[in-house]
């Protein structure tokens, strides 16, 4: 089990407690069922979870931050065979800014911040250049249509602000990751990801999560579910 | 109706997501064609009203804003797929950026309607400062980077006069995402990093155009 910051001990009984696993099959059907909530489709028992309204939205973000994070830390503490120099530079730097993207949503959130996620890298092979920069290019993608799609969910123009200036990072990274493994080439910015209009991907919460969720172990701690009205 | 109107060469999708948002404006417009009128017709018809009655003053200013930047990115492209000095190796590149940039002024103007502005008139050499532009590749890089980079910060910085409008606001940052893609690969064709920091900065209106005026014929 792989937890963010090692204290894999502290989370493990946490989320003992815990009734509802964070995965995107459940989120996606209740959403479903419930309708669509103001806070951004995730349902009321998440949402009670991750925070209602500009908390809950940055909660997410932080969520995802989390996520990459720890991929890239991973990346760097166990570099695939033969990782030029340019390119361990280059994921290094992407490394340092998942963490800073991480640390500051964590710093504005405060005592409302989720705890520390459990995720499961056990489906990527470490080692493998394709594996790794594949999975790199998954989660670049995701997070660039998540803040995409959860921009209009924000009150605080000041959080929205705050929103863009991380963005358009993870987009720098999602074409880099893209030219590493396309170089050269339309990739960058290609068909699958900017559609006809030149608009890039925007997702609801239900469906990133969804599909962040295979690599997201953490069940989200239930008291507050268990304790809803 | 506005035949000038391109909006009925947008996608189906996204259309139909404007004319569910702006259903009341949509539905009259649909009654005065007097027929079951597809999504993208109607919302042509309706352009003219929707954008001029519809949207408030200040989403029209940003969004008219985007679109000058937009068709002096459109119009550097195109510049410079003309002429031949791109190496073969990064034509696919730049081809693929051109062709988001057309579009994104093709996607603003339809949204804008009647209201949209007029394309500016555009000096590359910025007055003779940069005379091989469309020469030398460095040069072109440079001006390059410096749009892409300059767009990405001017989406990030208007983002919040678009907040009364969430599906117009969604676009933008759509937009805004592909320019920042646009940004990296330039900048990593250049030998640079594809980023400054975590953190992009954004910028305002006025120092927008303020970097963008050398470009432009008074």
């Amino acid at each position: 089990m792989e937890t963010i910051n090692g204290n894999s001990a502290t989370l493990t009984s946490h989320s003992r407690r815990s009734v509802l696993q964070w995965s995107g099959g459940a989120v996606a059907t209740i959403a479903i069922a419930g309708g669509i909530l103001p806070n951004f489709g995730i349902t009321e028992a998440m949402a009670a979870d991750l925070g209602k309204g500009d908390i809950g939205v940055l909660n997410y973000a932080y969520a995802l931050e989390q996520l990459e994070a720890a991929f890239y830390t991973k990346v760097i503490d166990s570099p695939y065979q033969d990782m030029p120099d340019a390119e361990k530079q280059t994921l290094t730097d992407i490394k340092d800014h998942e963490v800073e993207h991480r640390e500051f949503l964590k710093k504005a959130l405060g005592g409302k911040a989720i705890p520390d996620l459990e995720v499961d890298f056990s489906k990527v092979d470490f080692t493998k250049r394709e594996s790794v920069l594949g999975t790199a290019k998954v989660f670049e993608d995701l997070g660039v249509a998540a803040y995409n799609g959860a921009g209009k969910l924000i009150k605080n123009p000041d959080y929205l602000t705050a929103a863009g200036k991380i963005v358009s990072v993870e987009a720098r990274h999602a074409a880099t990751i893209r030219d590493l493994l396309k170089p050269k080439s339309a990739s960058f910015a290609g068909p699958d990801v900017v559609d006809k209009n030149g608009l890039d991907g925007a997702k609801p919460p239900a469906a990133v999560l969804k599909a962040a969720g295979p690599f997201i172990k953490t069940k989200v701690t239930a008291n507050s579910v268990v304790g809803m009205k | 109706m506005n035949t000038h109107s391109l909006i009925g060469q947008l996608d189906p999708e996204l259309v139909s997501k404007l004319v569910k948002s702006r259903r009341g404006i949509f539905t009259s417009a649909a009654k005065s064609l007097g027929i079951f009128a597809s999504a993208p017709l109607v919302l042509a018809a309706a352009s003219t009203q929707v954008f001029s009655k519809g949207l408030p003053k200040q989403i029209v200013n940003t969004l008219n804003f985007a679109l000058t930047l937009e068709y002096i990115e459109s119009a550097f492209y195109k510049s410079a797929l003309e002429k031949d000095f791109i190496p073969k190796e990064y034509k696919d590149v730049f081809t693929i950026i051109g062709k988001h940039e057309a579009e994104h002024v093709k996607f603003l103007s339809g949204a804008l309607g009647s209201a949209a502005v007029k394309a500016p008139k555009a000096d590359f050499t910025a007055g003779g400062k940069y005379a091989d532009v469309f020469s030398n590749f460095d040069t072109f890089l440079t001006l390059s980077q410096t749009f892409e980079d300059l767009g990405v910060a001017a989406y990030k910085g208007q983002a919040g006069n678009l907040m009364a409008n969430g599906d117009i606001l969604t676009a933008a940052l759509q937009i805004h995402s592909v320019e920042a893609r646009h940004a990296a690969i330039v900048r990593r064709i250049g030998g640079k990093k594809a980023w400054d920091s975590a953190f992009d900065e954004p910028m305002t209106k006025d120092d927008v155009l303020a970097a963008a005026k050398p470009f432009l014929k008074a």
